[in-house]
């Protein structure tokens, strides 16, 4: 029992530390983007850019390595890549802040494209790493 | 640009794992039915950058100098809020046949941050 307990304390602490390390990676790839990626006529484009890659990566490796995935990842590599790199590379608070800035400097139609344009492609680049992933698995042979 | 890199760093790591903490506790504590984890973090994030976003915008401000602001909103709310997670889970949704509850997912996490950055703004406004 108190075995049991020390083990399940050590791989929630090993969990952390997965989705530590991958959200510091994620992160600083975020910031990489946000100084190569300027804005386009106010249009924050580098927030874009790191939620669309971002929400194709997690749905392409989800389902890669899912239940019935071509690839078999460990509980630890998924919370690394999808909880860590995916979480810390895509970032909603930014996405926020952007849009309520162009919102105060009475470019709303900026504000407006910026919300419709990244929500569907946040969702479509989720859809398509997935559909994508299903593909690579129903290939034959492993 | 080496504390840049380091300031980054170190909020994105607190930032992670205040996520995993805060959205595992309340995806425990309210069911996994619906994404109410991933919610709490991203309105809770999108409320606190709101208020630096105005204490910014003084000159005196800790946060008009680089280095706090990578720290505290490129590190650690960067890291903290999510859209990767978002996308998947009304992605699953959809795919589950709960198209209502995936779109009123999306519709609630876009209404929420975007009136929680504009409280934290009202907020932090009163502190400058």
């Amino acid at each position: 029992m108190k075995a049991s307990v020390k083990s399940g304390s050590w791989n929630t602490a090993i969990l952390y530390a997965c989705v530590a390390a991958g959200g510091m990676i994620g992160s600083i790839a975020r910031y990489a983007a946000s100084l190569l990626i300027p804005p386009l006529s106010a249009f924050p484009l580098a927030t874009l850019f790191v939620n669309v890659t971002g929400s194709f990566i997690i749905g392409f490796y989800s389902t890669l390595t899912g239940p019935d995935g071509r690839w078999f990842a460990t509980t630890r590599q998924r919370q690394f890549v999808m909880t860590g790199i995916c979480g810390g590379y895509t970032t909603f608070s930014a996405f926020s802040l952007d849009t309520f800035r162009l919102l105060h400097d009475h470019l709303t139609a900026t504000a407006l494209l910026n919300i419709v344009v990244s929500v569907v492609t946040w969702l479509v680049a989720v859809w398509l790493g997935h559909v994508l992933a299903n593909r690579l698995n129903r290939l034959k042979g492993s | 640009m080496i504390t840049g890199l380091l300031s980054v760093a170190l909020g994105s790591v607190l930032g992670g794992m205040a996520r995993y903490f805060i959205s595992g506790f309340v995806a425990r504590r309210v069911g996994e039915t619906f994404p109410w984890g991933t919610l709490s973090v991203n309105v809770s994030g999108a409320f606190v950058i709101g208020i630096f976003g105005a204490l910014a915008q003084d000159d005196n401000s800790v946060f008009a100098s680089p280095n706090p602001w990578l720290f505290a909103v490129t590190g650690f709310l960067g890291c903290y809020t999510t859209v990767s997670s978002f996308s998947l889970q009304s992605l699953a949704l959809a795919k589950e046949g709960e198209r209502g509850l995936s779109a009123g997912y999306v519709a609630l996490s876009v209404g929420l941050c975007l009136s929680a950055v504009a409280a934290g703004f009202a907020l932090g406004g009163l502190f400058k």
